[in-house]
């Protein structure tokens, strides 16, 4: 493949798009542009103008007029402030279009991100991702800036050239001559810059990877006391991204002088020629003076459209790895039923679940069990047993292999979008909260009165810091809440559930770091509610297992049995030994069996 | 700084300060800067002869007064091709200086300021936006790294410009060459007014960039908890609203540039008609030729084009210096925790003694998180530390290990001030295992190995055995080879706490807490970990904060915090028996929920 020659049309195509996107504001600008050419050229004119009506005349008569002075000054100042306009015109322009497509790129990115499934985000980096909507989109819409400046030069050098023709063909050849040699020159910077980008642009979203993973791992850094080697780590990408910049700045270093000389050396030649010619008679002085000019003219322009194609390159692969995220397919397909309005419990049936993370590697196989509405099952088992996998796949956030679940008798799969999510609610077990208000991080943006904010508050047992907090409701909890412990964490995520009145509720651990007499008092409000609502806990304390009507014993991703609490510690002694295990290393303590009772 | 957990946005850090600042924390930037600003002159000056040449080729070769003049047109060919490539050669060797110059200085800053990102306090990392942080060391340097190898290349061949054109001016006509500067005057003058309010709007810019990041971070971070609530509608509206305050300020931002950059040229139109109509003026007087008028508007555009890029540069820097300043603003952001450099002492190895000496600790806007807390943990012995949530217990492990200082008070390790002992040593020795054990995108071995450099697979999979956590690994799909994913996730909460563990067993400490290490994990294997742990804490010392009263149960002391303050200490069988206590309320709470 020419890697030089897909790069500039790439270039153009990216452009292509920009141009179709924004048509009004890319003609704004370069209109712009084209005035600003336009008054350049006519600032020629004055001073020509100026000299031959006012400054030779005013020195051969010795006296001159007020009048003609001020005619002067007008012509330049008005010159002057319509080419400012021209500026403004095409740099805020430019300015806009680009502002626009940035933003548009961003909003289709993270759209993307919004609707392409979990195991999708699970094979990409965030800091990969980040840079995607950030780094990516800046680069692939960079070479808007130049652009109506360079729409400009070439409507520029079209004019000049007829103009070159029109004054001597001979000379005007000879000029054009540098035309074909800029391209060359780009071309061999193209073919040299290019891969240099691409390693370069990759690189960055490397060092941006490392950041967000060692700063979302400052205190395991801060307690191993591994700063060095977190350091040692980021330094060697981020001295690879030098070098390959500098390597990358060496090959600009050389192309934009050659740029810049190429006209200045055409111009040196057309004089040459032009001489001989006016020798020969073939031209007259005049002629050689204007193709000079005209090549003087654009010389310093022509710079603008080798900026333009020197952004090409970064911006190619910006586009590129941005479009990737854009034709990524695999969006979660939803049906179209609904889930019948009723105010119990909804019933859930699991049927013949299999589900692996690789071919080799089964996490659950032949899970089947139903939960009737109203009633509570507790899902139990060692850690790693695939308690957590369940629920992910009973909310759906991944389908499952093999097998199906029903929630009151419709495949969650048949489910129109949003259905789910309106009926059940999972606490996960690592509280994930927004960078928002209390307020915001319980309702998610439903509208819920502050008096239900604060009931959900209070049965989560989160009401008494949420008080304490300055602003109350209205606290902002900073980025993923880190400003609250991991317990206050998971109590604002429980009452984000809670408010939701949900009818399958679903408690993935939620409450591990929580001390067990708030724990308590959780569980008291949850029962005492009375709500109806079915109710799916995984849980190793007796006292949350005792919720529940039902227990399902995961071991290594298959149901080993089920029952009530005390048929399974009767029957199976793997049970006893994961519940009891608190009471066996004190068997004489407190009557430790009372809780069997319950 | 100000509140002490906020960090410094430098802000106010005017221009001339932000740069030298920042050449100070980039030495690299002034690396042969010498030889670089000769070929700048030597680059500039060619730029200036190159169209002189052409013009007296013109005027003198081509129109001279007998006609063409083959030789001098020769002859100034030659010598202004000279000059281009001399020129080229100049600007080639000046631009490769200054890329590395800069490249070289800015990764310098990059790392600097990633270092510091991990010396900055817990409470500074906790609640600075983590995709600000990251917008710190990458797309804020980009923006410096974009400005000093195009912006600051093409200023200094500017100004360069601009002074060879002046000179030329002053030679030509030193009345003109006032008129000149006169007219620029305005513009000059105005141009620290358009910085201030540029650097104004840019700051707002970089700000948004920050907002924006974190705002993308969500869908990212959270996809799950998006997902399940199917809040995508909300998630949405929330990016789209950093997305388009980002764009207003940029638009803002390019509105001034664009107004500021178009005074020059009304400036350069000023300069033209005041040369043309003082020069009559002169020319009446006897001063000056009709032929030097004219040269004069010549040397005109030769200065102006210079001043435009000059002034463009200068509008496009605030952007650039924007982003200098706030990478800046880490470094001088205080780091809380100073390590006591070659003064530090090291521990002796062996079981810890800790002493806790009247400390009190308060965040920086609120009350004392604890009061007056004094305790003596003698070495080797095993504690356990109890309380409600909200008592202080965290507070506690951290100011142990100096994740944070008190604010008054001491803690002293074998009796030695822990400001007082070097940090590579402390680390060493004290080991934290909090209860979310971050792991990093990468295999099990790799994650347990960060707590000892040198472990091999054999003392990993010893140190799994002695834990009891043998069979766990066995049974991992790729057993250490298992890569754990993004912050772990591709395993469970309860596994994450189990390579955190391993990891702390193989850092081999002296003195080992754990912040609810186990929360996660079932109650089976937690206390098969708790007795094996057991088993290997003889000859340390280790203080536990669990919920799961079990662990106190078995500990040799147990302390117990409320509100700040130590209410109980004791062995377990005694404490429980003080009725109507603190530590009698939490057990029967506890047996009402496990037993």
């Amino acid at each position: 493949m020419d890697r030089r020659g897909s790069t500039t049309r790439e270039g153009f195509a990216v452009l292509g798009v920009a141009i179709r996107r924004e048509p009004w504001i890319f003609t704004l600008s370069t209109l712009g542009s084209l005035l600003f050419g336009a008054l350049t050229v006519a600032d020629a004119w004055v001073l020509g103008w100026s000299t031959d009506h006012v400054v030779v005349p005013a020195f051969e008569n010795g006296e001159i007029g007020n009048g003609k002075l001020l005619t002067v000054l007008g012509l330049f100042l008005g010159v002057a402030i319509l080419r400012a306009v021209g500026i403004v015109a095409r740099r805020l322009g430019a300015g806009v279009m680009q502002y626009r497509m940035q933003a548009h790129t961003r909003r289709a990115v993270t759209r993307q991100y919004l609707s392409l499934p979990m195991e999708w985000h699970q094979r990409h980096p965030t800091g990969q991702l980040l840079s995607n909507a950030n780094s990516d989109v800046e680069a692939a819409w960079g070479p808007i800036a130049p652009l109506p400046m360079a729409v400009g030069t070439l409507a520029m050098m079209v004019i000049a050239i007829a103009q070159m023709f029109f004054a001597d063909l001979v000379l005007a050849i000879v000029g054009l001559l540098v035309f074909p040699a800029v391209i060359a020159a780009n071309l061999a910077y193209q073919r040299l810059a290019s891969p240099l980008m691409t390693r370069a642009q990759q690189l960055r979203a490397e060092v941006s990877e490392i950041a967000h993973e060692s700063f979302d791992g400052a205190l395991v850094v801060k307690t191993l006391g591994r700063e060095g080697e977190e350091m040692a780590r980021f330094a060697a990408r981020a001295t690879e991204l030098r070098d390959v910049n500098i390597r990358a700045g060496r090959v600009r270093a050389a192309f934009d002088p050659a740029l810049a000389a190429l006209p200045s050396l055409g111009v040196l030649v057309v004089l040459a020629v032009g001489v001989d010619r006016v020798l020969s008679g073939a031209t007259d002085a005049g002629s050689v003076v204007t193709v000079a000019y005209l090549l003087t003219i654009v010389s310093f322009p022509i710079r603008s459209i080798g900026w333009l194609l020197g952004e090409f390159p970064r911006s190619v692969v910006g586009f590129r790895r941005v479009s990737a995220v854009l034709e990524a397919t695999g969006e979660m397909q939803y049906g179209d039923r609904a889930v019948a309005p009723s105010d119990g419990g909804a019933r859930l049936e699991l049927e013949h679940l299999g589900y692996s993370y690789d071919a080799d590697q089964e996490v659950l196989a032949d899970v089947t069990f139903g939960v009737e509405p109203g009633r509570t099952v507790a899902l139990v088992g060692a850690t790693a047993s695939g308690k957590s996998t369940l629920t992910t796949l009973m909310t759906r956030l991944v389908d499952p292999d093999r097998g199906r679940i029903l929630l009151d008798g419709t495949d969650l799969r048949e489910l129109a979008r949003g259905e789910l999510a309106g009926t059940v609610a999972i606490v996960p077990q690592t509280a994930f909260l927004f960078d928002d208000t209390v307020r915001g991080n319980v309702t998610l943006g439903a509208d819920v009165s502050d008096e239900e904010v604060w009931a959900a508050l209070r049965d989560a047992q989160a009401d008494g810091f949420v008080a304490a907090l300055p602003d109350g409701l209205d606290t902002r909890l900073g980025e993923r809440g880190t400003s609250l412990s991991g317990g206050q964490r998971q109590r604002i995520s429980l009452a984000r559930a809670l408010v939701r009145r949900p009818r399958l509720m679903i408690l993935d651990d939620a409450t591990s770091a929580v001390d067990p007499e708030v724990e308590a008092r959780i569980l008291q409000a949850l029962r005492a509610k009375g709500t109806g609502a079915t109710l799916v806990v995984v849980a190793y304390r007796k006292a949350t297992i005792g919720l529940a009507d039902e227990v399902v014993h995961l071991e290594d991703g298959r149901i080993a049995d089920r029952g009530t609490h005390l048929e399974l510690l009767a029957r199976s002694p793997s049970y006893a030994h994961l519940v009891n295990a608190y009471e066996q290393t004190e068997p004489v303590e407190e009557g430790s069996l009372a809780g069997e009772t319950q | 700084m100000t509140s002490g957990t906020r960090m410094d946005t430098g802000e106010e850090m005017a221009a001339f300060e932000t740069i030298r600042r920042g050449v100070h924390f980039s030495p690299e930037l002034k690396d042969g800067i010498g030889w670089t600003l000769v070929l700048a002159v030597i680059a500039s000056l060619g730029q200036v002869v190159v169209p002189i040449a052409v013009q007296q080729t013109l005027d003198h070769g081509l129109n001279g007064p007998d006609g063409p003049d083959v030789r001098f047109t020769v002859l100034m060919g030659i010598l202004a091709a000279a000059a281009v490539v001399v020129t080229s050669l100049a600007s080639y060797a000046m631009t490769s200086r200054l890329f590395t110059a800069s490249e070289r200085g800015l990764a310098t800053l990059r790392v600097k300021a990633f270092r510091h990102v991990h010396d900055l306090p817990l409470l500074t990392q906790n609640t600075e936006r983590r995709g600000a942080l990251v917008a710190r060391v990458t797309s804020d340097v980009d923006q410096v790294s974009q400005f000093l190898v195009f912006g600051g290349l093409i200023f200094v061949v500017s100004v360069g410009q601009m002074l060879v054109a002046t000179v030329l001016m002053v030679v030509y006509s030193w009345q003109l060459a006032i008129v000149v500067w006169l007219c620029f005057a305005p513009l000059f003058l105005s141009l620290r007014f358009f910085q201030r309010r540029l650097s104004d709007a840019y700051g707002m810019v970089r700000r948004q960039v920050g907002l924006l990041l974190s705002a993308i971070s969500e869908p990212v971070v959270g996809a799950a908890v998006v997902r399940s609530y199917a809040v995508e509608p909300r998630t949405q509206a929330r990016i789209d609203t950093a997305i388009e305050a980002h764009k207003a300020a940029s638009t803002r931002a390019q509105g001034f540039t664009a107004f500021s950059f178009s005074l020059g040229g009304i400036s350069a139109g000023l300069a033209n008609a005041g040369v043309l109509i003082v020069g009559i003026w002169l020319g009446f007087a006897g001063d000056i030729t009709v032929g030097k008028v004219l040269a004069f508007a010549f040397l005109v555009t030769l200065f102006v084009g210079p001043v435009q890029m000059g002034t463009q540069i200068l509008t496009d820097a605030q952007n650039a210096i924007a982003g200098w300043r706030r990478v800046i603003g880490i470094l001088e952001t205080p780091a809380d925790l100073v390590d006591p450099g070659p003064a530090g002492q090291d521990l002796p190895r062996g079981p810890i003694d800790v002493r806790f000496e009247d400390v009190t600790f308060a965040y920086p806007t609120g009350p004392p998180v604890l009061r007056d807390v004094t305790l003596h943990i003698a070495s080797g012995t095993r504690v356990a530390i109890v309380g409600e949530t909200g008592s202080g217990k965290s507070t506690f492990a951290k100011l142990l290990t100096r994740l944070m200082d008190p604010s008054l008070g001491t803690v002293l390790l074998d009796g030695i001030d822990v400001r007082m002992i070097a940090q590579a040593s402390l680390r060493r020795s004290v080991v934290l295992v909090p209860q979310e054990g971050f792991l990093f995108d990468d295999t099990l071995t790799a994650n347990v190995r960060y707590g000892r450099l040198d472990a091999t697979e054999a003392d990993i999979l010893a140190s799994a055995d002695e834990l009891g956590l043998g069979d766990w690994v066995a049974g991992l799909p790729a057993g250490l080879a298992t890569r754990v994913g993004q912050r772990g996730e591709s395993l469970s909460a309860g596994e994450r706490q189990l390579v955190a563990l391993l990891r702390a067993h193989l850092a081999d400490p002296d003195l080992l807490v754990l912040d609810e290490a186990t929360s996660a994990v079932d109650p089976a294997l937690e206390m098969r970990i708790g007795r094996a742990l057991e088993r290997l804490m003889s000859g340390r010392t280790s203080v536990t904060i669990a919920h799961r009263l079990s662990t106190a149960e078995n500990a040799d002391e147990v302390v117990v915090v409320d509100r700040g303050r130590i209410v109980q200490r004791g062995p377990h069988r005694d404490l429980v028996r003080e009725d109507g206590s603190v530590y009698a309320g939490l057990h029967a709470s506890w047996v009402a929920q496990s037993g």
